[in-house]
C-alpha cells in the first residue's frame, strides 16, 4: 500500500478536527446546579413519525421499518406510540411533576395537530427531531434537501411549541458534514448528537459557536431494550446505578453532574414497560429528590455555562 | 498465499503443565489492561477493513470513544487507585501527541504502557513488511519519548495482524505479545530470529468491549462472569499457576451505569491474598526468568 497509510496529517495536540476543543470533564471548572444539587436530570421524550412508504434511508435509524411494503406491523407499532404510548408516558411524568423536553418529528405537526396541542399544554421545551424517521442526516444527503428538512421542522414545531425551538436531536444522533452549519443557519443554538461528554460544551460551526448538550445513547431506552436486549429490570438498575454513581462523584468532587434519559413512547409506552418507567421516576424524583435538579435542556445549558 | 499455520507455538495440553509459582507463593497473577485509544474521525480507507460503520462523519462511534478519554478515563483510574491496581495500558501511541494529560496521569501512578499501534483506525492489513516495521518502531519510539520507557509488550492495533507482526515486534526489542488467546498461562512464542519472547494471557472473553458490544451483556452479568472466571483460575492456580487479565476500555467500564458492577468484581478479586496483582511486563519478565527455559524444553518434548 502507499505510504498514505503511514502519514498522519492531524497527529498533534488536541482533537483531529475543529468541531470542539479537547478537555477532560474532571479538569474543568466545577458546574453548580441551582440549590447546589449534585445531579441534574434531563428527561427527553422522542416523538417520532416512521412513514409507511417513501425512499428508505441509507442508514436506518433505530426502530426503522424493515419489511417489504406495506410494513404494517412496524408502521402501526410505531404509530401506537403517538396514539396510546405518549399519553401513558405523559401521565406517568405528570403524576410526579417531572420536567421534561420533547423532541418531535416535524411532519407530526402536519399529521397530528391534536397531539401537538396536547403536548403544548405540558409547558415543555421542544426540540427539532428531523422531518421524519426516513429523513436521516447521514452521509451524502443533498445539502439543500437537508436544509429544507431542518427549516420545515423548525417552522412546524414553532407553530405549536410554547417556547422558541432552540434545540435539535437528529434521528439516530447522526449528522452529515453539513448538519451543524445548517442548524446554526436556522437559528438552532444547541444540538444533542455528539455524545462525547456528560455536560454541555461549545461546538464550532462556520457560522459561529453553538452548544452540544449530549443526549446519552448508552442509557437510551431503545438502545438498552431493543439493541442490547437487556431486561426491563436491568434497564432500571443501570439508570439507578448511574444516578448513584454520578451523585456520589458530584458530592466528592463538588462538581455538578448530569444524567440524561431519552424515552420513546412506542417502546416504553407499552403496558408491560410503563410500570418500570414509573418506578424509575419515583426512584429518581422521590427517593433521590434531595440530590436531583430536574430541568429542561435550555435551563441546564444556562446553568452549566454560567459556572 | 495464506499459510495454514504460523507455528508460533506447539501443542501443549493443560493436563501436562508444570506448576508456576508466582511471587510470594501466589496462585494467580492478575492484571488489568486499560486500552487508551485514539480513533481518527477521518482515517484513510484501508481496503481490507472498514474503520467505521457510518459514513463520514461517524458521529456515534467517534463520540463514545472520545467520551472514554474525556470522561471515562479518570473515573476508571480512580477506581483502580482505590483497589491498588496499576494499569498496564494498551496505548494508541498517537495519544501521546493528542492527549498528553492522560499520559502524565498514568506516569504519575507508575502505570505501565504497552504498544497498541499508532491509531486504532490504522490497521496492519496490507502493509508491507518494511511499512509494518516502521509503524511498530514509530509507536515504540513515540511511547518511549512520552513516558521515559520503551514498551516491551504489544497488542496489534485493533487486533489487526500480518504473518510477521510478532517477529517484527520481537526484533524491535519486545518481550511479550497480548495477541494470542491460546492459553491461561504465559507460553514461549517462537519467532523467526529466536528471541526469548512470550505470550502473556490477555482475554477476549473478559474484554469489556466484547462483553458489552459483541455479547451485549447486562452490566451485572459482566461483573458476575469476571468473578466466576477468577474463582476457577484461582482454584486451578493452586495446581499450576494461572494468569487472569481484564482488558478494559474507558468508554465501556467508565460509563456510570457500568462502573459499579466492575467495582464489585475488583473488590472481590483484591480481597484474596493468594493473588499477585501485577502488570503485563512483570508477568512476562518473571516468567522469562523462572519458567521460560523449562517450558520451551517441555514444548519440544511434547511436540
Amino acid at each position: 500500500m502507499t505510504n498514505r497509510f503511514l502519514t498522519y496529517d492531524r497527529r498533534h495536540y488536541g482533537m483531529d478536527h475543529d468541531r470542539y476543543k479537547w478537555s477532560m470533564l474532571q479538569d474543568r471548572p466545577s458546574v453548580r446546579w441551582p440549590g447546589d444539587k449534585p445531579l441534574a436530570l434531563w428527561i427527553n421524550i422522542s416523538i417520532q413519525h416512521f412513514p409507511l412508504s417513501g425512499s428508505k434511508p441509507t442508514v436506518p435509524p433505530p426502530g426503522a421499518l424493515t419489511m417489504p411494503y406495506p410494513d404494517l406491523r412496524h408502521y402501526t407499532l410505531r404509530d401506537y406510540g403517538n396514539r396510546v404510548g405518549i399519553y401513558r408516558l405523559l401521565r406517568a411524568l405528570e403524576e410526579v411533576d417531572a420536567t421534561f423536553s420533547i423532541a418531535v418529528s416535524g411532519q407530526l405537526g402536519e399529521r397530528y395537530p391534536k397531539l401537538m396541542r396536547r403536548l403544548a399544554t405540558s409547558d415543555s421545551e421542544w426540540l427539532g427531531h428531523g422531518w421524519n424517521m426516513n429523513c436521516i442526516h447521514a452521509g451524502a444527503v443533498d445539502v439543500d434537501e437537508e436544509r429544507h428538512w431542518i427549516k420545515n421542522t423548525k417552522e412546524l414545531l414553532t407553530q405549536y411549541s410554547p417556547h422558541p425551538v432552540l434545540g435539535w436531536l437528529s434521528p439516530g444522533r447522526l449528522q452529515t458534514a453539513n448538519t451543524p452549519e445548517l442548524l446554526a443557519e436556522q437559528g438552532v443554538s444547541f444540538h444533542c448528537d455528539w455524545v462525547n461528554d456528560e455536560l454541555p460544551y461549545i461546538f464550532n460551526t462556520h457560522h459561529g459557536a453553538m452548544t452540544c448538550l449530549p443526549s446519552c445513547l448508552e442509557l437510551d431506552d431503545v438502545f438498552v431494550l431493543t439493541q442490547n436486549l437487556h431486561s426491563e429490570d436491568s434497564y432500571q438498575q443501570q439508570i439507578i446505578d448511574a444516578a448513584d454513581l454520578l451523585i456520589d462523584e458530584a458530592r466528592e468532587l463538588g462538581a455538578g453532574r448530569l444524567l440524561s434519559l431519552n424515552l420513546h413512547p412506542w417502546l416504553v409506552g407499552q403496558p408491560h414497560r410503563i410500570g418500570v418507567i414509573r418506578d424509575i421516576l419515583k426512584a429518581l424524583l422521590n427517593a433521590r429528590g434531595d440530590a436531583i435538579w430536574n430541568a429542561g435542556p435550555s435551563q441546564i445549558i444556562s446553568a452549566a455555562m454560567a459556572s | 498465499m495464506s499459510k495454514t499455520e504460523l507455528n508460533l507455538y506447539s501443542y501443549w495440553s493443560w493436563e501436562e503443565r508444570p506448576r508456576i509459582e508466582w511471587p510470594n507463593g501466589a496462585k494467580l497473577a492478575f492484571w488489568v489492561a486499560p486500552n487508551i485509544e485514539f480513533y481518527e474521525l477521518d482515517p484513510p480507507e484501508n481496503p481490507f477493513r472498514k474503520s467505521w460503520p457510518h459514513p463520514y462523519p461517524p458521529v456515534p462511534g467517534y463520540s463514545i470513544r472520545d467520551y472514554g478519554n474525556r470522561v471515562g478515563h479518570q473515573r476508571q483510574m480512580a477506581l483502580l487507585d482505590k483497589y491498588g491496581i496499576r494499569g498496564s495500558v494498551s496505548l494508541s501511541a498517537a495519544l501521546c501527541q493528542h492527549h498528553p494529560e492522560i499520559i502524565a496521569m498514568c506516569v504519575e501512578r507508575d502505570w505501565e504502557f504497552f504498544s497498541h499501534g499508532i491509531y486504532n483506525t490504522r490497521y496492519t492489513y496490507g502493509l508491507s513488511e518494511a511499512q509494518e516495521r516502521a509503524m511498530i518502531e514509530d509507536a515504540m519510539t513515540t511511547i518511549e519519548r512520552a513516558t521515559g520507557k520503551r514498551p516491551v509488550g504489544y497488542l496489534a492495533p485493533a487486533l489487526s495482524h500480518s504473518e510477521h507482526t510478532i517477529d517484527l515486534f520481537a526484533e524491535a526489542g519486545g518481550l511479550y505479545t497480548c495477541d494470542l488467546f491460546h492459553d491461561d498461562q504465559p507460553t514461549p512464542v517462537i519467532t523467526r530470529s529466536g528471541q526469548r519472547f512470550v505470550s502473556v494471557p490477555y482475554s477476549l472473553e473478559l474484554n469489556d468491549t466484547i462483553a458489552y458490544v459483541v455479547q451485549r451483556m447486562e452490566p451485572r452479568r459482566y461483573g458476575h462472569i469476571i468473578r466466576r472466571a477468577f474463582d476457577e483460575l484461582l482454584r486451578e492456580g493452586a495446581e499450576k499457576g494461572t494468569v487472569m487479565c481484564i482488558p478494559t476500555h474507558n468508554y465501556q467500564v467508565g460509563c456510570p451505569h457500568r462502573l459499579r458492577a466492575f467495582e464489585e468484581a475488583l473488590e472481590y478479586i483484591t480481597d484474596h491474598d493468594d493473588v499477585w496483582v501485577a502488570t503485563g511486563s512483570e508477568i512476562a519478565e518473571f516468567y522469562l526468568e523462572h519458567y521460560y527455559d523449562d517450558a520451551l524444553a517441555a514444548m519440544k518434548v511434547v511436540e
